[in-house]
């Protein structure tokens, strides 16, 4: 093989940036899911805890396109079958009125950042 | 054959250094504007496309232009343009490379633009112009790859690729005759509103584009040395007289429809480029610049003798290339919004960093149209020797 | 998962019919000029129309959507003042008849056009036609590509040049009403999420009286009597967009 030893230095640089995560997290504390800040005087959300956890996301996306787009306002719980409104200001975020001890205690500590709030207002004025 | 443009002289090298450097200042001040939003432009509610959207409608028919080598090589067989039809291909490629890149330069939102492909729209021009541009990247990138793989190893390019050859003629047209459709389907911007924007686009770009593969072929010449012929360059000087008369010519209709008719809201937009309006006449001198500089390259070019004067003929593209740009990267896009819908004048003049940014974009594009060459060139010389 | 099989069928459906870019795909109305359809359109009483009432509408309009003021030709605004000769230009010059017109102020908006330039153009359908006749902007999608404001022949668009929330201070703004981000365009939406909830437009209300409101589809309506009995013009007429909006005179 020609010029085997930089082919080799080569790989040994690509292997070690490629599996770089692994080693800068040796040692640091296992992930913990952050505690949540839950509504008191409300026991259910529009759906089960385990589908908001997951699919809250592509929930919103839907209401989104339903109430903009399609010019549908009311949403029917598959948990309870009660209608709400599709509305992030209005529904999600009068049970939730803590922006900071709710969304972001999970998206901070996963590091991502939606941008909802760069046009919706978060109640009691925070940013 | 990518490894020829890894191996260059100390100009080379330091050329291409430039280009990064160049690359590097328009990254650093779009950051501002990633930051800070289009405000750092010169852009205002009323002149709602700049000079980025001007670079990309001058730059999409220096790429369309490729196709003038194109149909006398492949449909008439003129074996001259052989030789320097893989530098006008890859002029193309270097040229709808800096295009796509002024369209992201110039979206609010560039982190949604696949929204275009995720929520595909044939009733909007944009969409076309989307799949044409792209389009006709990949066709120029495949044709000149393949054919001068061929050429390297001495054998005839593959059968297959016949009919995107035949395609990319077509195609070429589509490009900018899309682009001229962007504008010139909009009621209420009289400017544009005009059957004739996209014969004229092709017109200028049929001079410019040749004008400045010349001046390309030059510098070619000079700096690779290596000499893509005598003949070729002449014929490419021909193409380029009859665009740039047809050019002047079809202006010359505008300004006739326009100024015979006298209806304000196509008449003004001329005042205000070529007058001034409302004491606004930013554009004016530039647009002069532009005609005198387009009919003194007619009136090099109609003569023979000094087109085949290498200075006088590189000179007169310069002319060409100078009208030509003022007349597309200046006055078209800009001229269009003044006055806007409520006939008020609000002025466009581009800011310092919306000038770097634009300055990358360029830089970009040269440094792969200057790699490109170097693989072309290359190979051209290995097979000549 | 749910909405992406419904839109990649609804895509694929109209595939294989076969897209067109013409006539009926540009005619981009959802709607249609059909009675029964609900067509909401203005009509603005210019004879009653002054200073103040055009204050009241703006600041009503401005304040409840969040519209920034920035004192620059970077501007954002979803109604505004201009005179007749700016909005009516070529109508207003020596007509001698509506001459006291030219230089007198009138309000500005959206015209929510039956067959709108900039919902044709518009790659993302970012901008679309609502059933009920409003242009409605879909704030998310929007590239800020700015293509829909080249097209527009009002001039009803605004593109956010700046973050617009440097402009808004915070106690001033109206939670109820997303503010918009920088990158993107926005313009009027005829208070749809006012006639949701069965209310008028902010304008209309804050104008007592001096604004019209109603289903230009209905003949029994407010607007369609006034329409009826009063001259009334719209802005531009001969591009072929066909205004909801009507200026009595």
């Amino acid at each position: 093989m020609y010029d085997s030893g930089k082919i080799i230095t080569g790989l040994i640089i690509f292997v070690v940036l490629f599996t770089f995560p692994f080693w800068y997290n040796i040692g640091s504390a296992a992930y913990k899911q952050p505690k949540l800040e839950l509504p008191k005087d409300v026991k259910e959300c529009v759906e089960s805890k385990e589908f908001m956890r997951t699919e809250h996301m592509q929930l919103l996306n839907e209401w989104r396109d339903m109430v903009v787009r399609e010019h549908i306002k009311d949403y029917k719980s598959k948990l309870t079958g009660k209608e709400v409104v599709m509305s992030l200001t209005k529904t999600c975020m009068k049970c939730h009125d803590n922006k900071a001890k709710f969304c972001d205690q999970c998206h901070n500590s996963l590091a991502v950042s939606p941008y909802c709030w760069d046009c919706h207002v978060a109640p009691k004025g925070e940013k | 054959m990518l490894e020829k443009a890894i191996k260059g002289s100390k100009l080379y090298w330091g050329w291409i250094g430039l280009l990064l450097l160049g690359v590097a200042t328009g990254f650093f001040a779009y950051t501002f504007q990633m930051k800070e939003g289009l405000s750092i432009t010169g852009m205002s509610r009323d002149v709602s496309w700049g000079f980025y959207i001007a670079q990309f409608t001058f730059l999409v028919g220096v790429a369309a232009s490729a196709v003038m080598m194109v149909i006398p090589k492949y449909l008439h067989h003129y074996q001259t343009f052989g030789r320097v039809l893989i530098l006008g291909e890859f002029l193309a490629v270097a040229a709808v490379s800096m295009c796509l890149l002024f369209i992201v330069v110039d979206l609010g939102q560039p982190q949604r633009m696949l929204n275009v492909l995720l929520h595909p729209t044939p009733r909007s021009i944009l969409f076309w112009d989307m799949i044409v541009l792209n389009g006709y990247l990949f066709l120029n990138i495949l044709i000149g790859w393949v054919t001068l793989q061929a050429e390297r190893k001495g054998v005839e390019p593959p059968k297959w690729i016949k009919p995107f050859i035949y395609l990319s003629i077509p195609w070429a047209v589509s490009i900018h005759t899309v682009t001229a459709f962007l504008y010139c389907g909009l009621p209420g911007r009289g400017f544009w509103l005009t059957a004739i924007l996209a014969p004229r686009f092709l017109a200028s770009a049929f001079a410019s584009g040749p004008a400045f593969l010349i001046l390309l072929c030059y510098i070619v010449k000079i700096f690779a040395k290596w000499d893509p012929g005598k003949e070729a360059i002449q014929s490419l000087a021909k193409i380029v007289t009859y665009a740039i008369i047809t050019n002047l010519f079809f202006l010359s209709l505008e300004i006739f429809t326009v100024g015979y008719s006298q209806i304000p809201s196509h008449l003004l937009h001329f005042k205000y480029l070529f007058f001034g309006l409302e004491g606004h006449a930013t554009y004016a001198p530039w647009m002069w610049v532009s005609v005198v500089a387009g009919l003194l390259a007619v009136l090099i070019l109609l003569f023979p003798q000094n087109r085949k004067s290498d200075n006088v003929l590189a000179m007169a593209c310069v002319l060409v290339f100078l009208s030509t740009w003022i007349d597309k990267g200046m006055g078209m896009i800009s001229g269009g919004f003044v006055p806007n819908p409520l006939e008020e004048v609000v002025e466009y003049i581009p800011t310092k960093l919306e000038l770097l940014i634009t300055l990358g974009v360029y830089a970009a594009g040269f440094l792969i149209l200057t790699i490109l060459y170097k693989v072309a060139v290359g190979v051209k010389k290995e097979v000549d020797a | 998962m749910r909405a992406n099989r419904r839109k990649f069928l609804k895509i694929a459906g109209l595939a294989t019919l076969g897209w067109s870019v013409f006539p009926n795909l540009l005619r981009a109305s959802e709607g249609g000029e059909g009675a029964g359809h609900v067509r909401w359109g203005l009509a603005i009483d210019t004879k009653k129309l002054n200073d103040e009432v055009m204050e009241k509408a703006i600041v009503a309009c401005h304040k409840n959507h969040n519209v920034p003021h920035i004192p620059d030709k970077r501007e954002i605004k979803w109604l505004w003042k201009t005179t007749f000769h700016k909005a009516f230009p070529g109508q207003m010059l020596d007509n001698m008849h509506i001459s006291e017109y030219a230089e007198k102020e009138t309000l500005v908006l959206c015209n929510h056009c039956d067959n709108p330039p900039c919902v044709r153009v518009c790659p993302t359908k970012a901008t679309f036609k609502r059933a009920d006749g409003i242009t409605m902007m879909d704030f998310h999608r929007c590239i800020g590509c700015r293509y829909c404001m080249a097209a527009c022949p009002f001039g009803a668009r605004s593109f956010n040049f700046y973050d617009p929330k440097k402009f808004l201070k915070s106690e001033e703004i109206t939670t109820q009403f997303p503010t918009r981000t920088k990158g993107v365009v926005e313009k009027c939406l005829l208070c749809y999420e006012r006639l949701d909830e069965g209310k008028k437009p902010y304008c209309v209300e804050a104008a007592e009286g001096v604004i019209y409101f109603g289903n230009l589809n209905d003949p029994e309506s407010e607007i369609r009597k006034v329409l009826a009995e009063r001259y009334a013009i719209k802005r531009k007429p001969e591009l072929g967009t066909f205004p909801s909006v009507y200026y009595l005179i």
